[in-house]
């Protein structure tokens, strides 16, 4: 029943993408309809008539549209329900089936694990399925085919979910390319743009160079194991150095995936330039499926994880947390900097996953399942909000036709509905509390602050510097997104776009957009609903579950005692209520105390253009001077100077640049070093048919000498 | 359940104590500093006649202003008073102190804070920014100082629970810890640049250029300037009472006896005029410092955090 469930999300995927393409086969469509009544005639006129009516030229695309998404959304429907199935029957299905090259079948597994990553995608998928149909709209007269988006997001769902099924190497290679290659094209999809070509070709290079890592990760686990089935690599017996070999040749593959600091660059280069709808899932989810491939690799596959591991990841996970949210303050462009913002919440993610395998080495399993559950509750919390910004912005793109922020303002009068959603998505990204970004960040502190019961000295250091690096991402991440949702909603408009913006019609694009806020405050209230979900998770990969305290009760969170530390937001909400009821009723009973509205502020002088306003650079311009040292900084202040003396300025412009040190501290020498390998190489191949035939001949002795 | 109804209404009485009692201390702190100053102090009771001078003026709104304006002050002033629910004040073991930990609080600073800054961007005026662009820059940095030295607090406890954190430097009596006292450093540090006070910010200036806080609050008045006033006492009397009570915990009420309340409360009110008092001094003694020169500070403070959690690793920890 379940895997029926979970067959059903892929195959309505796939037939999604499929029935996208039919979009260009209108008259063949016709004509078949014609050839058919024909062949078969019935005496049903209105069946006729209705299908004709479908095929009619005008309204055939809408129809087509809706289909489409339709059967998406229906999709994400069955993965959900296949996910909370298999999670709350804490069951494992197994199966076969004889696809792909007959001695080599597809096996299947269901587990906790992959039915939690099956609830973040489902989700994700109907957000994305009621939003779209009014987004692909802007595509409509542009020579961008419906077809190839329909066809690539249906293929890339498909893809994403069929990973989530593998057990087997083979399988999950062919799962994890189908997500690759199709997200290419989503990536590639406005492709007349040379920006973009570059963007999606890196991201296919990255992509790739990430795939032949985890197939040498595989590789490694195999060689050691009897086959390539998941069961078989679970067996495998490896020494501690092969072991760790295969952990870094997994992390390379899946940190790539996952945009982990270093190589992260393919994220902002790619993230911007897809459909929003498409960015929202990329960033929201395919993220996710790497971390899924990290933990299924780590944590189920290789078995006996080593607390170095945990270290790597820990490390990792800070830098990237902290350069992605400092990276994502100095982006102009809004689904840049939502992008570098990813980079950060898998950085956090990869951090409590860190300590999750410390603690696990040190032999503390509670402890690890305390942390394993922090970091998917986080991955959960990020696919929502991240998809609910995107979508955000995608509405803000749609309206505005454009996504600098420092071109934006004002909006949240003209856009009362997509403000508030954007906001929540804000509070919640910045993690504060009654939101659900909170209360994962607030596990992960609690996973933190466990460290007393560690031996190591290095370590019971490290991880509260780790803590403290935490700490300050989630504030820099505050300050990154007041500025966002300041620059964009509140002030008054810095362009001609942003002053003839109004809200969005469309009811579809609002609700997608609803149904994501209101999951992040309906999580951010009960937490402990999916708490209890991942608990199976960790109980059937961890072997370990927390305590439930069910002498608290669903109203409580305490995730080790009571003693320790208990979060009981339901209460905290009913506080805040009180205060602020109590409050606002207590000032607004003085009918004389009425609010008179005036004009700004203009300190006496009269006229307050928006160009007065404090701009995203100077918002940002203290952070830039405090942490100078982590971005290449590029800054000009160029003058026109006039009068005799050229004393008098006419004109000044500011420009500034902020770059991406891994550019040319990593990725510039791995350039030239494969120029130069070329050109090395290139010397051989003189463009001489002698030449080949002389290598030819030479091949030819060689390889007989070889065989006799 | 009759118990518990009892312990609820303390917690009210006290969380009710810390919101009425925060004006006072502001106005005692000014009285100090105007002594010092060789100033004529008003009256101590001044903060609450400004208060109740706001809320019955008509407040007047920039036409700029949307309804995230109209509301911050609202959202600052409740997430404030819940702040303060979570702090234990007069006396340990209250109820509400276990539905949120001293993570939650940060939280609510921070959510207060989020308002703030937007509601000083949402005018369109470049003081507003200013301010806003200031106060997320000190405060992302006061942040992680702030947790570590609560870290080093949380660790020898090993609880987050503010309350049981103080039941247990209760208990253990007078123990000189070297960690306790790089984290008082620390902490009276970041009270100092989050409360607002020299050297960070000036709370009398509204000098355009060395405005942090007035900045934000430029375009407020009648009861939402009262709101976002009374919040910042508030505040400045939740950092007082947490320094006050985690590292000198003594006089705060065990069981839930009138006597032992009255005691309690008379000791808080004690060390915070104590407090308020070194305060004041420092206040008159020291200049404010250059914008630039705060990051020193709260990287300073930041280090005295790390030292304090080092030295309970390395000194103190039980092995």
């Amino acid at each position: 029943m379940i895997l029926v469930l979970a067959y059903s999300a892929v195959l309505l995927s796939f037939f999604s993408g499929l029935l996208g393409l039919a979009m260009h086969q209108r008259q063949h469509l016709l004509a078949f309809s014609r050839y058919w009544f024909k062949r078969f005639p019935t005496g049903n006129e209105r069946c006729q008539s209705m299908i004709a009516d479908w095929l009619e030229e005008k309204r055939f695309p809408i129809l087509l549209r809706r289909a489409v998404f339709f059967l998406l959304g229906l999709s994400g429907i069955f993965a959900v329900a296949a996910g909370l199935s298999v999670l709350i029957g804490k069951g494992l299905v197994t199966d076969q089936i004889s696809l792909g090259l007959p001695w080599l079948p597809w096996h299947v597994r269901f587990d906790c694990l992959s039915g939690f990553f099956f609830l973040i995608i489902g989700i994700a998928v109907s957000a994305v399925s009621l939003y779209g149909p009014g987004y692909v709209n802007t595509y409509k007269e542009s020579q961008h085919p419906f077809a190839v988006l329909g066809l690539f997001t249906g293929l890339f769902v498909a893809g994403m979910l069929l990973v989530l099924l593998a057990d087997d190497a083979f399988f999950f290679m062919i799962a994890w390319e189908l997500m690759s290659v199709a997200s290419y094209f989503l990536v590639a999809f406005q492709h007349e743009n040379p920006a973009n070509r570059r963007a999606a070709f890196l991201y296919l290079l990255m992509a790739e160079v990430g795939a032949l890592s985890i197939i040498l990760g595989f590789g490694v686990l195999a060689s050691f194991a009897d086959g390539f089935t998941f069961d078989a690599l679970r067996d495998a017996q490896l020494s501690k150095t092969w072991a760790s070999i295969a952990f870094v040749l997994a992390l390379l593959g899946f940190g790539m995936k996952a945009g982990i600091v270093p190589v992260h660059v393919w994220l902002p280069e790619a993230h911007p330039v897809a459909p929003s709808h498409i960015s929202a899932l990329m960033s929201g989810v395919m993220l996710k499926v790497a971390l899924y491939g990290l933990i299924r690799f780590c944590f189920d596959l290789l078995g006996d994880v080593q607390w170095q591991w945990g270290v790597v990841l820990l490390i990792l996970g800070t830098v990237s947390a902290l350069g992605g949210i400092l990276y994502a303050m100095m982006q102009p462009n809004l689904k840049c900097l939502l992008a570098y913002s990813s980079v950060e919440n898998i950085g956090i993610i990869f951090m409590v996953l860190g300590l999750s395998m410390i603690f696990m080495a040190n032999g503390h399993p509670q402890l690890a399942a305390l942390g394993f559950l922090a970091a998917l509750f986080h991955a959960f919390n990020h696919a929502l909000f991240k998809n609910l910004l995107f979508l955000g912005a995608g509405i803000i793109h749609h309206q505005t036709h454009q996504l600098n922020i420092d071109l934006m303002g004002g909006l949240i009068k003209k856009m009362p509905k997509t403000s508030m959603l954007f906001l929540i998505g804000c509070m919640s990204i910045s993690s504060l509390p009654l939101f659900n970004g909170f209360v994962s960040e607030w596990l992960a502190f609690q996973t933190a602050l466990q460290v007393d019961v560690l031996d190591n000295g290095v370590l019971r250091s490290l991880i509260p510097v780790a803590a403290a690096a935490l700490a300050l991402t989630a504030a820099l991440a505050a300050a990154c997104f007041v500025k966002v949702f300041g620059m964009i909603f509140l002030g008054q408009s810095r362009s001609h776009h942003c002053d003839k913006a109004h809200e969005i019609q469309d009811k579809g694009m609002l609700a997608g957009s609803s149904l994501l806020a209101g999951l992040c405050f309906l999580f951010g209230i009960f937490p402990g609903l999916i708490i209890s979900l991942i608990n199976s998770v960790a109980g059937q990969l961890l072997g370990e579950t927390l305590p439930n305290d069910a002498a608290l009760g669903w109203l409580w969170l305490a995730p080790v005692s009571t003693n320790q530390a208990s979060y009981a937001p339901p209460l905290v909400l009913i506080g805040a209520l009180i205060a602020a009821g109590v409050s606002f009723w207590y000032l607004r009973r003085n009918p004389l105390t009425v609010m008179r509205r005036a004009e700004t502020w203009d300190c006496g002088f009269g006229g307050l253009t928006p160009n007065m306003q404090y701009s995203c650079s100077a918002f940002t311009m203290p952070f830039r001077r405090i942490f100078n040292k982590v971005w290449i900084i590029d800054e000009r202040i160029e003058k026109d100077l006039r009068g005799a003396l050229n004393q008098d300025v006419a004109a000044i412009r500011y420009r500034l640049e902020v770059y991406d040190h891994s550019w040319p501290r990593l990725y510039q020498p791995i350039e030239d070093a494969v120029n130069t390998l070329a050109k090395v190489v290139g010397r051989i191949q003189t463009g001489n048919i002698r030449t080949y035939l002389g290598y030819s001949f030479a091949t030819l002795i060689l390889m007989l000498w070889v065989i006799s | 359940m009759g118990d518990q109804l009892m312990n609820w209404l303390i917690a009210v009485l006290q969380t009710t104590l810390f919101v009425v009692l925060a004006p006072l201390l502001a106005g005692w702190l000014k009285w100090c500093k105007c002594h010092l100053q060789n100033r004529k102090a008003p009256s101590l009771f001044q903060p609450y006649r400004d208060l109740l001078k706001l809320t019955n003026k008509q407040p007047v709104v920039a036409e700029q202003a949307s309804w995230i304006f109209m509301i911050a002050p609202y959202i600052i002033f409740s997430a404030t008073v819940l702040a303060a629910t979570v702090v234990p004040l007069i006396a340990v073991n209250l109820p509400t102190s276990a539905s949120a930990d001293v993570i939650v609080m940060v939280g609510f600073f921070a959510f207060a804070r989020f308002f703030l800054a937007l509601a000083g961007l949402d005018i369109g005026t470049a003081f507003g920014g200013m301010g806003s662009s200031r106060e997320m820059t000190i405060s992302s940095l006061a942040e992680p100082a702030m947790l570590m030295a609560i870290f080093t607090l949380t660790m020898t406890a090993s609880t987050t629970n503010l309350s049981f954190a103080i039941a247990h430097v209760l208990n253990e009596g007078l123990v000189l810890r070297p960690s306790f006292v790089f984290a008082l450093a620390a902490l009276v540090l970041v009270a100092i640049a989050e409360t607002g006070r020299i050297p960070v910010d000036n709370p009398a200036t509204h000098l355009e250029l060395t405005m942090i806080h007035e900045a934000m609050i430029l375009e407020y008045s009648g009861r939402h300037l009262a709101l976002i006033e009374w919040a910042s006492q508030l505040k400045l009397m939740l950092y007082g009472v947490l320094i006050a009570n985690i590292f000198l915990p003594w006089g705060i009420a065990e069981t839930f006896g009138v006597q032992a309340l009255g005691y309690g409360l008379l000791a808080i009110m004690g060390k915070l005029a104590l407090l308020a008092i070194f305060l004041a001094i420092a206040e008159t003694l020291v200049a404010k410092m250059r914008l630039f020169r705060v990051q020193e500070y709260l990287s300073f403070a930041y280090l005295l955090g790390l030292l304090g959690m080092l030295s309970h690793i390395i000194l103190e920890a039980s092995r």
